[in-house]
């Protein structure tokens, strides 16, 4: 087992659909100060180099590096930021300490998508300016349209759909980070507004606010600093095409090679058996279900149905999105694979509370950039207890 | 070389083709718009623009004071909540004469930006790279006269317009002789 690369502290703050009382910096402090406590370190003299994600347009400030070092104690320090998802920056961490050249490294991701009075409009950016943009289309129709595609090949259906919210939302009600926890039925969600049928409104995350920092060592420095080590077993990434006129509409192939790249890694041979729970994306209600097929975690058209009959309840053969996931919890941007990493290591330290799941040793977290993206990471954890 | 040539191949372009439609393009706009939460530092700093006051933030640790005041110490990463009133005079740390505004147009007489060392905030270290000072600009001054070191006093927008904005400072004008 791969023990090169450990996580030694978490912090997070916000986790709530406005935080008037701080601004962004504010709310990238007290999530760093937590993760240092955490990890027992002090900024200024033990973290070598940060790494944060963070998208311009989504900031609305050009070159945004600069605005980070200050309120992550990372001033005159090795910094940059890399436009990704949350858990890209760790991956960025991860290689920065298999270098060799760093020892402790963190990496933070935020949202402040409340800030934002424009956000479908920025989202919106992401279209191809020549080729899509012009038809003036709200860019949920991407997720309209993979799941109309995904529902007519795997014969899944909008009830299995509509479960998994309610299971997300539901897990949600037992996590205080929660914003979005319910008791709701299949029933409820599926008379919700629509939004890019299939799709409907209830079955897609809402942004929240939040801040995630993690704090990430080498194998020696780990054994010095921490008690409870979280190991990066494998760690894959992947794109897909951009072209919405030519991308593979049912399955999801990226997520399927950034996997293989994490199982790889991590010696991983058949995931369904050797992990032992997942927090992976549910952006979209149906991404769920089609990320849990392409993680190879159950066959093609199969994730539905074991939906269905409880197996990736919190009590169930294979635990998914136990916090609630992002339909529970508020999706916070780029800052989402973070905070699936963020429950992730909180399961194998046994510290999730009254969502924690028994016996876990090894976890696996998945993340996607969303419309119109084909862009996963996926990461494997290990508490190394098994 | 090209003298020696009669004729390039392809077709030629000018601005009229643009405008005629002859050349196809694209044309987009972003519509970006963001309402940024002051938080505690920056929106003590701002309410106490609108009160006439400039806030500094200080480091009992680095036994230093900053402004605009902030939450955490960026040298020691300990909390800052000690707010403390400036005076609202100071000294040129350093300044540009600018003759292209913010929407690109060129001027004769420059605007004139400067960061200022206030007076009550500490130098923050030896050199004058780590001094702090307040990002503004200078008026009721002649361009030729204004140097490194010159003493400057804020002039401020009448009470009853102030919004609790950095403009609630005009700018700052240099200091008479005797005063400074």
């Amino acid at each position: 087992m791969n023990k090169e690369v450990a996580i030694i502290g978490v912090g997070w703050s916000g986790f709530h659909p406005s935080t008037p009382e701080v601004s962004y910096k504010e709310l990238m402090y007290a999530a760093a100060v937590r993760a240092y406590a955490d990890a027992g370190v002090d900024p200024r003299r033990d973290i070598e180099s940060f790494v944060t994600v963070a998208e311009d347009f989504i900031e609305g400030t050009s070159i945004f590096d600069e605005y980070v070092p200050d309120q992550l104690g990372a001033a005159l320090k090795s910094v940059h930021t890399i436009t990704g998802d949350g858990l890209h920056g760790l991956a960025t961490a991860y290689m920065l300490i298999r270098t060799g050249v760093f020892d402790v490294v963190a990496v933070e991701g935020h949202s402040k998508a409340s800030n934002i009075q424009t956000l479908d409009s920025i989202v919106g950016h992401a279209q191809d300016p020549v080729l899509n943009r012009p038809l003036r289309l709200n860019t949920h129709f991407v997720a309209g349209l993979e799941m109309q595609r995904y529902l007519h090949d795997s014969g899944s259906s909008l009830e299995q759909c509509a479960a998994v919210v309610v299971k997300n939302r539901h897990n949600a009600l037992k996590n205080p980070l929660a914003s979005y926890s319910a008791n709701l039925t299949a029933e409820d969600v599926m008379q919700g507004p629509p939004l890019a049928w299939p799709l409907g409104r209830l079955e897609t995350a809402t942004p929240v606010d939040g801040s995630v920092v993690i704090v990430l060592a080498s194998g020696r420095k780990a054994a010095e600093l921490s008690d409870n080590p979280v190991w990066i077993a494998g760690m894959g990434w992947c794109n897909g095409s951009a072209s919405l006129e030519s991308r593979e509409w049912s399955t999801l192939p990226y997520v399927e090679k950034a996997a293989q790249m994490a199982y790889r890694q991590a010696g991983i041979g058949d995931p369904w058996d050797e992990v032992d729970f997942a927090e992976i994306d549910d952006t979209y209600a149906y991404k769920e279900l089609q990320s849990l097929e392409a993680l190879g975690i159950c066959a093609f058209g199969e994730a539905g149905e074991l939906l269905m009959q409880g197996a990736f309840d919190p009590y169930g053969e294979f635990p998914v999105n136990a916090s609630g996931g992002s339909l529970g919890v508020g999706h916070l941007l780029d800052a989402t694979g973070l905070h699936r990493a963020l429950e992730a290591v909180l399961q194998l330290r046994g510290e999730a509370g009254a969502h924690q799941i028994e016996d876990v040793h090894t976890g696996l977290v998945q993340s996607w950039r969303g419309v119109p993206t084909t862009s996963a990471a996926v990461a494997i954890f290990d508490n190394q207890e098994g | 070389m090209t003298s020696r040539i009669n004729h390039f191949p392809g077709t030629s372009l000018n601005e009229q083709d643009f405008a005629d439609g002859k050349v196809l393009f694209v044309h987009d706009a972003l519509k970006a718009e963001y309402a940024w939460d002051t938080g505690i530092a920056i929106g003590t700093y701002l309410a106490g623009l609108k009160r006439g006051v400039i806030l500094g933030a200080h480091c009992r640790h680095c036994r230093k004071t900053v402004v605009p005041p902030r939450t955490v110490c960026e040298w020691c990463f300990r909390p800052m909540s000690e707010y403390i009133p400036l005076q609202d005079t100071g000294t040129v740390n350093t300044f540009s004469l600018c003759y292209v505004t913010w929407d690109v147009r060129r001027i004769k007489e420059p605007e004139i930006p400067a960061v200022i060392t206030l007076d009550g905030a500490s130098q923050l270290g030896p050199a004058s790279l780590f001094m702090g000072g307040i990002m503004h600009k200078l008026g009721e001054v002649n361009p030729e006269q204004v140097h490194i070191g010159m003493r400057v006093k804020a002039v401020w927008k009448p009470e009853k317009e102030r919004e609790g904005a950095i403009t609630d400072i005009l700018y700052f004008k240099p200091l008479p002789k005797e005063e400074a």
